[in-house]
């Protein structure tokens, strides 16, 4: 069954800017997982539990104890930029 | 047309764990940029979350406060964004299956009492602190932002109400009740000056009767209670204008601004927000079964709404009983002045009155004072004795707050001991009578309106510190 998707609108959201060529490609590969998708969606499902997370288990928590951090200089060390303690990037214009 | 604002309020609380939700790192309030921060609050490639098991519990604590059902299972998920906050270039939250759903709070307002209902509360990570730094270095619209990494994963519980509340005002006493129950809870330290608690409205108008809703209006950046209700205030007064302009509402998020007292929109994005939410891979389900639950419910302390009823029990007004059972500290020294034989209503106004302002104006919280429920029903007796007037009351009260001593301490020191004794009073009295002998006259042919000038003349030369009650006594007994 043919699924439409939106690739560019997808690319926007990922923040990746890809050519007219690169969006055909990736459109198909990405109809080709939806349909298997749409396919697996179509099964009856009445009565199964739905699965959240491929293992097993639930409930793995740590206690509520306090451990060692990184050092901070070797930690801004690792970043493109930095002000004093702080990491530094470009103007951010939007809130989340 | 008369317009009904229709409101919901998201409540973000950062729980006071001794570590942050997912890794080790201590949860702090002002430690130096990027000293709290491992490989899993900065996202580092094969890091792994684990879930702190304390936070599940508040959560848990939260959520049968507000009088919720908790899940039976429950599911992190992926909120997908980009934004430079949170390392991750995602947020770990709760989608489709939050821990804690449909519970509700009662309020109380001028405007009648209402149940607000609560959708959901479910658990997140917060996210780090940016600073916005403009050209030379300035805060402002910026050239260049700074990050911070230390509330990155900080345990953040959001609280979601149904959109029931139908005026600014209700919408503060609903923040000012979900503060309340989260401070008695202990979870939280709900510093809304800190961020520790954070309030975001949604609030649309429609026409008076009508059942459909508006297009609303996200307000954010609300820091502290009377900004909730002012901000909400204008935010109605703006939506009836374009209304009645013909003009519609734009869905959109605004910012409160505390000085000019107005909202404004913020930049938005073309498109709306895709957050992609999926099942978080790296963390497996919660399962919480019937004996959890009821471990943790009987954990619990007394809500607010519980000690209001006792409080109004013992007399007390719906609004003094409701801001005691809110502040528990202050909820503590009245129940402990109380227990030591204070009257209730003198020493629960003494603390919503002059307490309160004391503690507002020099920035404290009552366990920082030296007052406590002992000193409290001392003073107390004091009044009662007739060793102390009501005003010279809340100036002992000052002194012992402020930590000059015991309030008998502060009376004798401050020289307020007020004057009762008939020997020690008689001669000044006399000596006023003698003074005024036309008002005293007045008096003996039975013109009892001069009775306040003679006290008042008495009050005078001796300095205020004559018990009124004794001078009226003794004039009487003079007048025969």
């Amino acid at each position: 069954m043919p699924i439409d998707i939106d690739i560019a609108k997808v690319a926007r959201l990922a923040r990746l800017a890809l050519s007219d060529e690169e969006l055909d490609l990736y459109r198909a590969q990405c109809e080709v997982v939806l349909e298997h998708a749409a396919l697996v969606q179509a099964l009856p499902t009445e009565g199964v539990e739905p699965t959240s997370h491929p293992l097993r288990r639930t409930n793995a928590f740590r206690e509520d104890v306090v451990t060692e951090c990184l050092d901070t200089e070797e930690v801004l060390a690792q970043a493109p930029d930095r002000d004093g303690n702080y990491f530094r990037v470009p103007p951010i214009l939007e809130e989340p | 047309m008369k317009f009904e604002p229709v409101i919901g309020i998201e409540t973000h609380v950062e729980l006071t764990t001794a570590s942050k939700m997912f890794c080790g790192c201590p949860v702090e309030f002002g430690a130096p940029p990027n000293t709290n921060v491992c490989p899993v609050c900065l996202g580092l490639p094969g890091a792994l979350p684990v879930v702190n098991h304390t936070a599940v519990e508040y959560a848990m604590k939260i959520g049968l406060g507000l009088q919720c059902e908790i899940a039976p299972h429950s599911v992190f998920s992926r909120k997908n964004y980009f934004y430079p906050d949170m390392p991750k270039n995602y947020q770990i939250s709760q989608y489709d299956l939050p821990l804690c759903i449909d519970g509700y709070i009662d309020i109380e307002t001028d405007e009648g009492s209402a149940r607000v209902g609560i959708t959901r509360v479910h658990m997140e990570e917060d996210t780090g602190k940016s600073t916005h730094l403009g050209a030379g270095g300035r805060i402002g619209a910026g050239s260049q932002t700074l990050l911070d990494f230390n509330r990155a994963g900080v345990p953040l519980m959001e609280i979601v109400s149904e959109p029931d509340l139908r005026s600014a005002v209700q919408a503060r006493a609903y923040a000012e009740e979900v503060r309340g129950v989260v401070k008695r809870l202990g979870v939280s330290d709900v510093k809304l000056e800190e961020g520790s608690m954070r309030f975001d409205a949604n609030i649309s108008l429609r026409p008076e009767g009508a059942s459909t809703f508006g297009t609303k209006v996200e307000v954010k950046n609300m820091n502290s209670l009377r900004s909730v209700q002012r901000a909400l205030e204008y935010e109605i007064k703006r939506q009836a204008a374009v209304l009645e302009a013909g003009e519609e509402v734009v869905q959109e998020t605004r910012h409160w601004n505390e000085e000019d007292g107005t909202t404004a929109a913020m930049r938005s994005k073309e498109e709306a927000f895709d957050y992609r939410y999926f099942p978080e891979p790296d963390l497996v389900p919660i399962a919480v079964d019937e004996a959890w639950r009821s471990e943790v419910a009987s954990g619990l302390p007394e809500l607010p709404a519980q000690a209001r009823e006792r409080y109004r029990a013992q007399g007390l007004e719906p609004t003094t009983a409701g801001l005691l059972s809110r502040e528990v500290d202050l909820g503590r020294v009245f129940e402990d002045a109380v227990g030591a034989g204070a009257d209730a209503r003198t020493v629960a106004n003494w603390l919503t009155g002059e307490v309160t302002a004391w503690l507002r104006k020099e920035s404290l919280l009552l366990p920082d004072s030296h007052l406590d429920g002992a000193a409290l029903a001392e003073l107390e007796a004091m009044v009662g004795a007739g060793d102390l007037s009501a005003t010279a009351a809340k100036d002992v009260l000052g002194g012992v707050l402020s930590g000059e001593g015991r309030p008998a301490e502060v009376a004798e020191s401050r020289d307020l001991i007020q004057v009762s004794d008939s020997a020690s009073l008689e001669p000044a009295v006399d000596a006023v009578l003698a003074a005024n002998s036309d008002a005293f006259e007045k008096l003996k042919s039975g013109d009892h309106k001069v009775m306040g000038f003679l006290i008042g003349q008495v009050m005078r030369s001796t300095g205020g510190k004559a018990d009124p009650a004794a001078v009226t006594r003794i004039i009487n007994e003079r007048a025969g």
